[in-house]
């Protein structure tokens, strides 16, 4: 027995000497696993090409298990010097913590849109506790095949968008919408959240909602739901049973035309689709001037305040706010977007395609995250529940605008 | 001379009280003092080890059930998990008996490849039987549409996992398919416990197959049958992991598959962006315990002690 202990030990000591830790290290923690060869390869040394002192080493873990790993090693004091942040709440309790540095003056802030350093600062904005990283967009992806061969055009409006739904299904051999409500999210947020912002006017709305100005109970937000409800025509029989991986099947084996979705999936998408796709915004509605995308800020990178390295750690999270990190994290994990406000190139098509609507259109990220995105219950949850309600046709479009109200109503003050 | 006092007793009772109390007996009791209490969810005000708990006596009682925002849900889940208990106890309970009572049949062939057989799903992990019955009655890839089809009546299908009226059900009935090798068994085993001397006296009176059943074997079994009764009642009020594993932690659609396992593990762990709430959780899983004690002490009380034994 006592040489198992001694033998166990002997080979814990061994793991700790092995680990480079070198003074001037910089750890990255973060979920995204399938980002390590972009940082690996290409951020990283295009890093060290401007600060060869400084090492930098990105450590990903599972992506289930981040928000419990993190929050226990940060307690622990044994977390790397920055940490990849989730939006919102999460993140702003572990700064509440005292866990994660203020960043108030970090140079390069003013790089980005104060909606994308919403995500990571304090409700009053006063204190900013993560650098964004990247958001993603919502669409609608397409297969052009099915368009070629039926001879359709992409939608620019909401009738329009129609008109094409009812030419698939007439033809029949296609599904119209790759969509179910089965994972009640996956319709609330590439439905509601999709075409959403059109109606709701992009960040005034949102912020409407926030001050308590507009409720959901408002003609505009009931025109959504009525929307919606319209979709369940052109989704596949017994959608009520369809769930996401269902839909992205559904789309990638080539049996339904249009997905309603968002940026992320392009990258699985061109792996596993032997057909051309590409994306289009979300129509606008009949006779409105201005479009509107929903550009949510979904990754973000803050300073862990126990850091070993922070001064190191500091001029690697300013160069990450310049032109240059923003260019090649664009091309190399396509469908995240960097969030700096200049222009950047991107190679791959559809990505391309979901950047080129933010020089026409207005960006707002959804709208029951920020602030409201708390409480018991929280507004999303609450719309998960009600846009698949409306779906469904359980729920008619008033009485899902009353519901989702009223529960907002129930803890959030500017809504009483 | 007086007896010494039986320390031996003590000793050996002591690991098993021990690591009871540490891992049962305390938890249990920690659990309902939590409810008590609430705790700032964003943790502001906060230092670094311990959120600060306030006690709020029975508030949380009092939202759960009273509450619109609680109480809804609780109601709900409550709703959904008797009728869940009720078409375990009046299909699964049933089917069991009858199988149980075929396989006892000494005519019977092939007696064990059916017993393994019937018995082999309860074995089955039961994320393995999510994603197969998910995937069964998928309206894209499902199998009811095709076997439907053939003979002429396809327009039945219905997507029943994803409508309201029909989800709970469907849900209830894959529970039934899987555990009804258990029943059986306890069944199966009590029908061979029966003396032959008893059957054979039947036989001799003249009594006829269906007669020996509901008049000897089945009052000789009633203890079980009971027990089993119990069984099911607190394995349904303490299922989870079969609607988490078909209709994910939102028991959709509306929430019209949720059971207070589900509802716990929602209020306590949090979902997607809602944050946990430990002390409402508590408050769940106390009301949860408390349900299932109030079953178990009817059972004991209304059944077993009145029933009658039948020493052979």
């Amino acid at each position: 027995m006592k040489k198992i202990i001694s033998s166990f030990l002997v080979s814990i000591a061994f793991i700790f000497t092995a680990l480079p830790v070198f003074s001037g290290t910089v750890i990255i923690e973060s979920w995204r696993n399938d980002d390590a060869d972009a940082w690996n390869d290409k951020i990283i040394p295009a890093f060290n090409s401007q600060y060869p002192d400084i090492e930098v080493v990105f450590q990903a873990t599972i992506p289930a298990q981040y928000s419990a790993s993190i929050s226990a090693k940060l307690e622990g004091g044994n977390a790397g010097d920055l940490i990849t942040l989730i939006p919102f709440d999460a993140s702003l309790k572990l700064y509440n913590r005292g866990w994660l540095a203020s960043l108030n003056d970090l140079g390069g802030l003013d790089n980005y849109p104060q909606v994308a350093k919403d995500a990571w600062s304090t409700d009053d904005q006063s204190n900013i506790f993560g650098v964004p990283m990247a958001s993603v967009s919502h669409g609608f992806m397409y297969n052009k095949d099915i368009f070629k061969e039926l001879g359709l055009s992409v939608p620019k409006t909401e009738s329009e968008f129609f008109a094409v739904l009812e030419a698939i299904k007439k033809d029949g051999n296609y599904i119209p919408l790759a969509i179910g409500t089965a994972d009640t999210w996956a319709i609330s947020t590439m439905g509601f959240q999709n075409i959403g912002p059109n109606y709701w006017a992009g960040e005034k709305g949102r912020k409407g909602i926030l001050t308590g100005e507009e409720k959901f109970t408002d003609q505009h937000y009931i025109n959504l739901f009525q929307t919606l409800s319209y979709w369940s025509k052109y989704m596949a029989d017994g959608y009520q049973a369809q769930t996401y991986p269902d839909s992205q099947n559904l789309f990638t084996l080539g049996d339904a035309a249009i997905y309603p979705t968002g940026s992320w999936e392009i990258f699985t998408f061109s792996q596993n689709a032997d057909f051309e796709f590409s994306a289009f915004a979300p129509p606008v509605r009949d006779g409105q001037t201005d479009c509107y995308i929903d550009d949510h800020t979904d990754i973000g990178i803050g300073l862990n305040s126990k850091a070993k390295n922070p001064a190191e750690a500091k001029i690697f999270l300013e160069w990450l706010t310049g032109a240059e990190f923003a260019e090649i994290f664009a091309n190399e994990v396509p469908g995240f977007f960097p969030l700096h406000s200049h222009s950047i190139s991107v190679n791959d098509p559809v990505a391309k395609e979901f950047i080129s609507w933010k020089d026409t259109c207005d960006t707002t990220i959804r709208n029951s995250y920020h602030i409201v995105g708390r409480g018991e219950p929280n507004l999303e949850s609450v719309l998960y529940e009600v846009v698949s309600g409306v779906v469904n046709g359980t729920m008619t479009p008033a009485e899902a605008a009353t519901k989702a109200e009223a529960s907002l109503a129930n803890w959030y003050e500017p809504h009483q | 001379m007086k007896k010494k006092f039986p320390f031996h007793i003590i000793v050996f009772l002591f690991p098993a009280c021990f690591i009871y109390s540490i891992f049962m007996i305390y938890p249990l009791i920690d659990t309902m003092r939590v409810s008590l209490y609430t705790q700032n969810l964003l943790g502001e005000n906060m230092d670094d080890s311990s959120g600060i708990r306030v006690f709020i006596g029975l508030r949380n009682y009092y939202d759960l059930f009273f509450n619109d925002t609680w109480s809804w849900h609780f109601w709900n889940a409550l709703k959904n998990n008797l009728y869940f208990f009720l078409l375990h106890v009046s299909i699964q309970t049933p089917i069991g008996l009858l199988i149980a009572a075929f396989l006892s049949n000494k005519e019977l062939k092939l007696k064990n490849t059916y017993r393994t057989l019937i018995f082999l799903p309860a074995m089955m992990s039961i994320v393995i039987v999510g994603y197969i019955f998910n995937l069964i009655l998928s309206n894209l890839w499902g199998i009811p549409q095709t076997i439907l089809g053939v003979v002429g009546l396809e327009h039945l299908y219905q997507p029943w996992l994803g409508l309201k009226g029909s989800a709970l059900i469907t849900v209830s009935l894959i529970s039934i398919w899987q555990f009804v090798g258990i029943p059986m068994m306890l069944f199966y085993a009590a029908l061979l416990n029966i003396p032959e001397e008893i059957l054979d006296a039947a036989k001799v009176d003249g009594s006829s197959g269906l007669n020996t059943f509901w008049k000897i074997k089945f009052p000789l079994i009633l203890p079980t049958v009971g027990l089993m009764c119990v069984l099911t009642y607190v394995g349904n009020f303490n299922a989870f992991d079969l609607i988490y594993a078909i209709k994910n932690i939102y028991a959709g659609p509306e929430f019209s598959t949720d059971l207070m396992g589900t509802f716990f593990y929602r209020t306590f762990f949090g979902y997607q962006h809602q944050l946990g709430n430990p002390t409402m959780g508590a408050t769940v899983a106390s009301t949860t315990f408390g349900i299932i004690l109030v079953g178990v002490i009817i059972y004991l009380f209304a059944f077993q002690k009145r029933i009658t034994r039948y020493q052979y």
